[in-house]
Parts: structure tokens; sequence; C-alpha cells
């Protein structure tokens, strides 16, 4: 069924950017109706400090996450390069 | 209130980002066990059903024009904008489900009328195949009427993926599910804040009053 194949490395540290990315989704929208929280501003700040480095580990080894511009392409150009994220399948245990 | 930010640091106006931009990843880690076109065909109204993230998508990013208060402005744009990761979640699903299905497969789960029109493409259709229309949504004028209309479309996406979860078979599609289900209540929770800034704005003491009369219109 895994048409793509997925290198596990890849998938690891994408993997752990999607959960840094979610902490910030979330505390951004709290953030939206409670823009005074400062305990939230600074988990907001202190996640998307990580997300950044993460998005630099993964972007220098496997192109670009962001187009336009907003991601780095050291590479050649990465971006075509599969897997798209619908091609991944994560599978849970087996 | 002071709305102003309490800081805006470097890091913060880096990354200000006035357009939209695709991320090549996903919200959440989206997973199918096997091939099951009858659970595809159930799935496939949160993309293009009445109470799907299409829908959810464009009624929160259309309502923002006209929002008062910053607080709105942003949560819409925001929760707007997650609904369109939650539509690519859906597809994911949706594609991983019957894309390597058989055409017995695909017969046997009555998913035949729909591969006669879109073979294993995904579509905008609800679970019983009719197609999205601009018609199940709404964008008011009246803040009030479009906030309390989204947390009204937050609850029926959640009772949606309640009877998902219920119809699952697969694990690790009911798994996603509860992902979404979640964040249906997260938002629902929100705009319930949003709505409460803007009865504030327009004057608790006129809370069940019809907004365009305290506008003065």
């Amino acid at each position: 069924m895994e048409a793509v194949q997925c290198d596990p490395r890849q998938l690891e540290v994408l993997r752990r950017i999607m959960q840094l990315e979610f902490e910030c989704v979330d505390l951004q929208l709290f953030l939206d109706t409670h823009p005074q929280e400062t305990c939230a501003l600074d988990a907001f700040r202190a996640f998307s400090e990580q997300l950044c480095d993460a998005k630099r580990e993964y972007e220098a080894v496997y192109g670009p996450l962001l187009n336009y511009g907003f991601g780095m392409a050291p590479n050649g150009w990465q971006w075509i390069c599969d897997p798209w994220p619908w091609e991944i399948n994560w599978r849970r245990g087996a | 209130m002071d709305l102003r930010p309490l800081a805006v640091g470097n890091q913060l106006e880096k990354r200000c980002i006035e357009m939209w931009v695709y991320q090549k990843s996903l919200e959440y880690p989206a997973a199918v066990r096997a091939t099951n076109p009858g659970l595809a065909k159930d799935v496939i109204t949160q993309y293009g059903g009445p109470d799907g993230e299409l829908g959810a998508s464009l009624r929160y990013l259309t309502q923002r024009y006209t929002m008062p208060l910053p607080q709105a402005k942003a949560a819409l744009t925001d929760i707007g904008t997650e609904e369109l990761a939650h539509l690519e979640i859906v597809a994911t699903l949706v594609y991983q489900l019957i894309k390597d299905a058989t055409i017995e497969q695909i017969k046997a789960a009555g998913m035949d009328g729909y591969y006669a029109d879109h073979d294993k493409a995904v579509y905008f259709v609800n679970a019983t195949g009719v197609p999205w229309v601009a018609a199940y949504i709404q964008s008011k004028g009246d803040p009030i009427t479009d906030i309390t209309e989204d947390m009204a479309a937050e609850q029926k996406a959640r009772s949606t993926y309640e009877y998902l979860i219920q119809l699952s078979d697969d694990p690790d599609v009911t798994d996603t599910l509860r992902f979404l289900w979640q964040r249906e209540i997260v938002h629902f929770q929100r705009f319930g804040e949003v709505l409460d800034l803007l009865q504030d704005y327009y004057g608790r003491q006129h809370y069940f009053d019809m907004n365009r009369l305290l506008k003065g219109q």
C-alpha cells in the first residue's frame, strides 16, 4: 500500500516539526482572544523558536517546507520532491 | 481595553507574512490502516458536505472583512486557515482509503456512482454524493450573527465527526478523526470568546437586541 517510500529520518524530523507547529497553532488561536496573556505569549515564543530550529534542520537536508521564498532551498529545487503531505500514511503501530 | 501587543521582538516581526503560504506538511499525522472505499464515502462529507471543512474555511475567511474588532479579525483569519489544513487532512484520508481499491471493492462499497463521475479523484461532495454549494454558508455583515453562525458550525462539525467515529472501522482513521473532532471544540471556545468581546463592544446591557439597531442603522 505504501506507494511512496519515505526516509524514516525525514519523517522523524517532520513529525517533530508537526508537533511544535501544533503547539504554535493552538497558542495562536488562544492569543487571538487573550492578547494580554503573558504566559501564553512566552510559551508561543519558546515553541516558535524551537520550531524555527527544527525547520532549519529539516530544510538543510530535505529542501523547503514553505513555498514563495519563505523556506530555504540550499540543494537545488527540492520543492518538487516527493513525498507530498497527502502521500504519507502515518500508520500507527504494525 | 488596550489591545497593543505586549512587545514585538525581532523574532515575531521577521515572521510577519502577509499572504498565504503553503507548507509541505499536514497539521496532524493522518493515517489509514487499510483500503476502505466504504469509509471514504462517509468521511468525504467532511470535505464537501454541509458541515465540512471547505465550508468552514471559506465561511470564516470571507466573514473577516466586516468584523469590527482586532480579535475577531485575527480569530477568523487563523481558524479559517486552520480549517484549510483540516481540509487537507480529510482529503488525505479519502485519498489513502481509495487509492488502492479494486473495482470490486468500489462496487461492494456502493462507491460506483462516485467512481463514474470522479474515478479516484477527491471531489467536494457529501456522503450521498451531493456537491458542495455556497448556500451551506453565510456571510451576513452583522458580526453577532456571523459569529453565532460560526459557533453553530463548529457544533455541527463536532457532531459529524462523532457520527464518523461511530461509523469508522479503521482505528488509524478514528484517531485522525478524533484530532479533528477536538479542534472543533477548541474553535467553538474561541468563537465564544469572540462573541463575548463583541457583546462588550456593542454594550452588554443590550445582550439580546438586534445588532443593526445597536449600530444605529
